[in-house]
């Protein structure tokens, strides 16, 4: 074969490689060395390095070969030396020993090094970095056609240095959204909750009530194997529920004692006015307007404000309306101590499938279950009822049966599903 | 002959001489196993290497590359290289680019030893 021939094939070669190593997504100093050993290998030159400009003109070595690693260590490169660079690099796109400033700044570092040849890395007119380069191992100088080998590798390899770049500041935005969106979402939540104390401080027997509900439905939805996304979502669906209720009466809320008709019809609009209030803000999660409007609806119908039945009612009005009646029977009210616990279980078990969903008061019954028993890690539900509300002997009897009793129903209800 | 472990390079000592086998394709991967195998014989002492290519079919630019940080090494270290049973295609790279002016090519392994004990035998004293 001729040797031109040959070299062109050679040369063909190491450019088919350096363009599927700079297109790669793989590690970035490992794309820069192997470009730079291609570039060596396609003319046989004894040793060479890349370095990338970085903060202020520092040059940062990124690959070299058959160079010591301290090569480049603190050296700089100012503006005017990389236009100088630039000039050059229009007029002939390589820098050999000459007297621009850079090179005869450092002209000792490179000649000790046995470096001959500094190219610019330009990558839409700026300089990216330097390609250094030492001779060739025949001893023999560049030629026209060298150089233009050396000049078209040193561009490919700026743009994938550049390219690089470009890929990490977009993973860097995408890492600053990530965290930007994380303080919205804490910014939002600790917002929705101070709201909540402000629903809470107008009706003086309840206070702390829509904080508890958020953290009732929170553990419940929980319990049910909901995603962390969805569990945030009916906390906040919780501490909102009764937004309504700003636009209701404060002497209605307050009344210390059963409400007529009118009064219990104005307190009634509470989970419509809600829903009017939350609809028109885009919260980041879904369906809380609906969650607020649904939580007083009963699977028999008989609620309100759209006597909805069961498979009408969302999933997470299911559990708010628990949280929300479980906080009201174990918190005293104006007109009443609360209820003990074997009471509340008595009254959970009555309406499981009228009032409640039973699978969300076994979820419940469940979450309370294993703080009762030691094993979960932290006991919030415990906290909220207060000391030695769930300290009974019987509770956990209690429970268990509660649990047992609704998990029987709901088997029986399936089976009658499948022989129907 | 060492037997090597997978992903090992093969190699055995002769000497003072250190056979090292090129795989079928000499490229980054490969080619940096050489390297590193090279710069540890030369490390344990080793003041002869010789690089066989029997089984070698390409060499490719990083090859080329690699093969010259180790003459680098190799002649910082005062030992000499010499590359054994090269293809006829890859002796004209190796000519073309230069790499013979450093390393004596030899027709096979033993030729390689022969060279090098010559070289150890003749008496440096002028
Ligand atoms: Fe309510």
């Amino acid at each position: 074969m001729e040797p031109s021939t040959q070299k062109l094939i050679h040369t063909f070669g190491a450019l088919a490689d350096l363009g599927q190593e700079i297109a790669g997504t793989g590690d970035f100093t490992e794309m820069v060395r192997t470009s730079l050993h291609l570039l060596l290998g396609t003319l046989a030159l004894r040793r060479g390095a890349v370095a990338e400009c970085i903060d202020e003109g520092s040059l940062r070595c990124v690959a070299v070969w058959g160079l010591g690693d301290e090569l480049l260590s603190g050296w700089t490169i100012a503006e005017t030396e990389k236009h100088q660079l630039l000039d050059a690099e229009a007029k002939e796109c390589l820098v050999r020993y000459s007297d621009k400033s850079f090179i005869s700044r450092n002209f000792d570092g490179l000649s000790n090094s046995g470096i001959e040849l500094v190219l610019p890395m330009i990558v839409r007119g700026d300089v990216t970095g330097l390609v250094l380069l030492g001779g060739k191992a025949s001893g023999e100088e560049f030629s026209n056609a060298d150089f233009e080998t050396i000049k078209a590798m040193t561009r490919h390899i700026g743009v994938g240095i550049h390219t690089h770049r470009l890929l990490e500041q977009v993973a860097q935005r995408a890492e600053e959204n990530r965290r930007l969106y994380e303080e919205l979402r804490a910014i939002y939540r600790d917002t929705v909750r101070a709201f909540a104390a402000a629903i809470d401080i107008k009706d003086k027997y309840t206070q702390g009530h829509s904080e508890r509900v958020g953290r009732y439905s929170e553990i419940i939805a929980q319990e049910m194997g909901w995603s962390e996304q969805e569990v945030e979502g009916i906390q906040i669906a919780g501490y909102l529920h009764d937004i309504g209720k700003l636009i209701v009466d404060r002497d209605i809320i307050n009344a210390p004692y059963h409400i007529d008709a009118k009064r219990s019809s104005d307190l009634n609009r509470h989970p419509a006015a809600g829903y009017e209030i939350l609809s028109p803000i885009n919260h980041p999660y879904a369906d809380i307007p609906l969650m607020a409007k649904y939580h007083h609806e009963r699977l028999d119908g008989r609620g309100y404000p759209d006597g909805l039945t069961d498979e009408q009612i969302p999933m997470g009005a299911k559990i708010v309306s628990l949280a929300d009646a479980f906080d009201a029977m174990t918190t005293d009210r104006p007109y009443r101590r609360r209820r003990s616990f074997e009471d509340v279980v008595r009254d959970l078990r009555e309406n499981s499938g009228k009032q409640f969903d039973g699978k969300v008061v076994t979820a419940f019954a469940r979450a309370i279950l294993k703080e009762v028993n030691g094993e979960a890690k932290k006991r919030p539900i415990t906290k909220m009822l207060g000391k030695g509300y769930l300290e009974g002997e019987n509770v956990r009897g209690l429970l268990t049966d509660l649990i047992s009793e609704l998990e029987s129903r709901s088997r029986g209800a399936a089976a009658q599903t499948v022989t129907s | 002959m060492d037997k090597p472990s997978p992903g090992l390079v093969r190699s055995h000592c002769v000497g003072t001489t250190a056979v090292v086998y090129a795989s079928d394709y000499l490229n980054k991967l490969t080619g940096e196993k050489i390297e590193r195998e090279c710069r540890r014989q030369l490390d344990c002492g080793c003041r002869a290497l010789v690089i066989d290519f029997s089984d070698t079919q390409l060499v490719n630019s990083i090859g080329i590359s690699i093969l010259l940080g180790i003459i680098d090494v190799a002649e910082r270290n005062g030992a000499r290289v010499v590359f054994s049973e090269v293809n006829d295609q890859t002796v004209e790279l190796f000519e073309m680019l230069g790499l013979t002016r450093h390393v004596v090519l030899a027709k096979d392994e033993h030729e390689a030893l022969l060279n090098l004990s010559h070289y150890e035998t003749t008496p440096t004293v002028h």
